[in-house]
């Protein structure tokens, strides 16, 4: 599903990848590790296409609805609800059944209760279990998590495992994270970025 | 095309939904635009045919410092929390990103319109129906430019700097135009101007937003 060859990312004269060749097949879930700067969010934003590639050959064969992408940031408007929000892309995203859909999600992560607050009040990890909605909302096929288990309390934490144990027979992943011992047991390859 | 007015529809409606819930940016075009008007009342010799003209063209000048004040915060939401990443990603045409937030900019422009021209009115002279056509048709071209130069100036770290001074040369021509119309014997070529403007700048930032957004 993605294939990388020789793949470098520059921004000015900094050189953040540098010759990176990866191959996640269909049902794949590639961990993805490395310290602070050394360009796994990088590589995530090249696979969601949020970046161009200043070298080397990338093939992504996903279109564009068909991936979920959970960021440094939740990508949710602070000043609308949980609800406004996932309502938003869920128009976007043509979601059937968008109503049900988000009430199941927001029940599953924790948020019914807090759906029509304000997001700007929400906590941390409640942003970030929002986030987590926002990018399984469309059912995606390809998922692409930048730290999942950021700031999330350890309730919020067992959750995502859950969703991951559930999700990744039948979706494909890539996932950075600081925290590898608790993805291992989901990975069929691993990328250590230097 | 149904699905295509559906997502701005949808951005739009958030985009003003977003300012009915922070009131960031019209209550700040408001003050400024009557502050900015107050302002040129005191600066003007009164009671001269030459302050009446000079009059048609601070009304211009006014209108277009407060569309740089709205435009300056058009994407903040955007900017500030990494959200433009979340609307590439989704699969509405990118143009309709751009569509949507000229939408709401003419929305805004057209509140802060609804106060600056009484206030012209009651300062200066009464505004007549072609200025008032005008003013409707500026609003176009302004949202339209802007909203292109405001995405392409969020992207920067000298925003603040970069959309006045890619803004103001492209409005030069929306000032000759409304000034045009409002003091012309016959505005119709003006207004005819204003209208091409809007056709041409609106294509252009229609077909080119695409290339703003993504790298």
């Amino acid at each position: 599903m993605i294939s990388a060859r020789d793949l470098s990312k520059r921004f000015g004269e900094k050189e953040v990848l540098r010759d990176v060749d990866v191959e996640v097949a269909r049902g794949g879930f590639l961990l993805v590790t490395g310290r602070n700067g050394s360009g796994k969010s990088t590589l995530l934003r090249l696979f969601a296409g949020l970046l161009a590639p200043s070298d080397g050959e990338l093939a992504v064969e996903v279109e564009r609805h068909a991936v979920g992408y959970v960021g440094h940031e939740p990508l949710v408007y602070r000043e609308l609800t949980s609800v406004e929000n996932l309502e938003l892309y869920g128009r976007l995203y043509r979601v059937p059944e968008r109503r049900e859909r988000i009430g199941m999600l927001l029940e599953r992560y924790g948020l019914w209760d807090a759906r029509h607050e304000r997001v700007s009040t929400y906590s941390r990890g409640m942003q970030q279990r929002l986030a987590l909605c926002r990018a399984l909302l469309h059912d995606p096929e390809l998922l692409l998590l930048d730290e999942p288990f950021a700031g999330l309390d350890r309730e919020g934490a067992t959750l995502l495992d859950g969703e991951l144990g559930e999700l990744v027979a039948t979706r494909t992943f890539v996932v950075a994270s600081h925290q590898p011992e608790r993805l291992e047991r989901f990975a069929t390859a691993g990328l250590a970025l230097a | 095309m149904t699905s295509y007015l559906s997502d701005v529809a949808v951005l739009a409606r958030k985009d003003l939904l977003l300012e009915l819930r922070s009131r960031d940016t019209v209550p700040a075009m408001l003050l400024f635009v009557v502050s900015a008007l107050v302002v040129f009342h005191f600066a003007l010799p009164s009671e001269t045919a030459e302050s009446d003209l000079a009059a048609s063209g601070l009304l211009w000048v006014a209108i277009l410092f407060t569309a740089l004040l709205g435009l300056t915060r058009a994407f903040v939401a955007e900017r500030e929390q990494g959200l433009i990443d979340a609307l590439v990603l989704a699969p509405c045409d990118r143009s309709a990103i751009w569509l949507a937030k000229t939408v709401s900019v003419v929305c805004f422009l057209l509140v802060a319109e609804a106060f600056a021209l009484p206030a012209f009115a009651l300062f200066f002279s009464p505004v007549d129906g072609v200025t008032v056509a005008a003013v409707l048709l500026s609003n176009l071209g302004i949202a339209a430019v802007g909203s292109l130069l405001s995405a392409i100036a969020a992207a920067s770290r000298t925003r603040e700097l970069l959309l006045p001074l890619l803004f103001l040369p492209l409005a030069i021509p929306i000032v000759v135009g409304g000034v045009g119309a409002s003091v012309a014997e016959e505005p119709g070529r003006f207004l005819g101007f204003l209208g091409l403007y809007d056709g041409i700048f609106a294509i252009i930032s229609w077909a080119s937003f695409e290339y703003v957004v993504t790298e």
